[in-house]
């Protein structure tokens, strides 16, 4: 057997995604359980593109209200006041303050769009069949994956800035609209990464001998 | 020994499961005769894992995922992190978190009161999130590292176990405390334009808190414990499925 260029699949072989136990399915299924944790086995996640695709369009169209729409509106005796995400970057900018409105410019601007726009060009390059560039490509799935959850810091932000302002009549903070829709980027966009099976990516590489279960 | 068992024991070689379930899952998969053989979670690739001395990781040598880590005394150790972090976890949800002063007025919250906050004000959706996230889903992934230590000590770890270990990663996915007290020195940040801030004992016990999650997640060992744990299929009859038959295809 020469290991650089087999895959579990190839031999017929599923690995289980809650325990990792490699088996062989009974001869003429494709969905089989696994002998050690019981869990249900697929050679690959089920209907994984699709899945994909449903959350990162459902991900893209929240987008657009999360970014015009206001996430915090401030009251003061003066009157009241909204501000959208990209607003509370430029407020928190001063000669101290600046390196926290980067953070927050990276986490909740920079990383959901990246994210959006790198899940989508894997799924092309999925479906195209595009077997170069794997190793970016899975570079690529890690590192959205793992910087995913930081977009969270807005809500966390807000969430917390609006619990303490509650000095009526002087001064109050709440949270606006915008919000909703900027948590609901997060969430989808976390999703369509776990549905994303990154296998897809190899798949190209090699002719596949067993037919994809779903 | 349950009847149940006994009957599963006694029939086709235990490997059918439950009549209500499609005929197609009904099977149980055959092992490998090797056991150290193990596919890329991330590019598929079959490779045996060599035997790894503590402290090093074992690599795909296609796409560089980490395969495995091997840790020196695994269980112990995450059983003495999981306890200080539940600990850690009740004070950080009893004491405030933030205060602020301002011409004379005090105002302060905990973790939850954030989230209650957004709730009274009509946010139901994001507070349920807020709350899951930052407290939920840490109790959880505590909670499960609790029970996983504890049961994983014995000889022979039950089958149950597995549902703990088979939920960890879920938990650890929706658990961002770090991301909370990011978000709340940047609140802490944007607020002192306007008043006195006071940050809270939580503050500094949820900084405690993150380090000691991050110690359970580079200690615990979760292949260690799947390759001690009792089997869903029964064992006995099993002879596992030896490569060469198909190897050549």
């Amino acid at each position: 057997m020469n290991p650089a260029a087999t895959t579990a699949m190839a031999l017929g072989l599923q690995r289980c995604e809650v325990c990792g136990l490699v088996s062989r399915p009974a001869a003429g299924i494709d969905e089989g359980r696994c002998p050690r944790c019981d869990e249900e086995i697929v050679f690959r996640k089920r209907d994984s593109v699709q899945r994909t695709w449903g959350f990162l369009i459902a991900a893209a169209v929240c987008y657009i209200p999360a970014n015009v729409l206001p996430v915090l509106t401030t009251t003061t005796a003066a009157g009241s006041e909204s501000d959208t995400i990209l607003q509370g970057v430029v407020l928190l900018w001063s000669p101290t303050g600046w390196p926290l409105s980067l953070i927050v410019l990276f986490a909740s601007i920079m990383i959901p769009s990246a994210k959006i726009l790198a899940l989508a060009y894997l799924l092309l390059s999925v479906r195209r069949g595009s077997a170069q560039n794997n190793e970016q490509r899975i570079r690529l799935y890690r590192t959205i994956e793992f910087i995913g959850r930081w977009s969270m810091v807005d809500v966390f932000v807000d969430t917390f800035t609006a619990a303490l302002i509650q000095l009526q009549p002087l001064m109050s903070v709440e949270p606006a609209p915008g919000l909703f829709f900027f948590a609901a980027v997060v969430v989808l966009t976390m999703l369509a990464v776990e549905c994303f099976d990154p296998r897809l990516i190899w798949d190209a590489a090699i002719p596949r001998e067993v037919p994809n279960g779903g | 020994m349950s009847g149940c068992r006994e009957s599963m024991s006694s029939g086709k070689c235990g490997r059918v499961r439950d009549s209500r379930v499609p005929a197609e899952n009904q099977i149980y998969n055959q092992p490998l005769a090797d056991p150290s053989l193990v596919a890329c979670p991330h590019c598929d690739l079959l490779q045996r894992l060599p035997d790894l001395p503590f402290g090093t990781i074992a690599r795909c040598p296609r796409c560089d995922d980490a395969l495995w880590r091997r840790r020196e005394d695994s269980l112990n150790r995450t059983l003495g992190l999981a306890i200080a972090a539940a600990i850690l976890y009740a004070v950080a949800n009893c004491v405030p978190m933030l205060g602020l002063t301002i011409v004379g007025r005090q105002s302060y919250t905990t973790v939850f009161g954030g989230a209650q906050h957004l709730w009274e004000d009509g946010r139901e959706v994001v507070a349920a999130l807020v709350l899951f996230t930052a407290v939920v889903a840490p109790a959880l992934q505590i909670g499960c590292v609790l029970a996983v230590a504890i049961c994983g000590l014995r000889r022979r770890p039950p089958k149950w176990v597995g549902a703990f270990l088979r939920h960890l990663p879920t938990t650890q996915t929706w658990s961002m405390l770090e991301v909370m007290l990011l978000g709340v020195l940047v609140a802490l940040v944007k607020i002192a334009d306007y008043a006195k801030v006071i940050p809270g004992v939580a503050l500094f016990v949820l900084g405690a808190l993150i380090v000691l999650l991050a110690a359970i997640q580079s200690t615990f060992d979760p292949k260690e414990l799947w390759d001690r744990i009792e089997w869903a299929a029964d064992e006995t009859g099993r002879g596992g499925v030896e490569l060469t038959e198909k190897a050549q295809t």
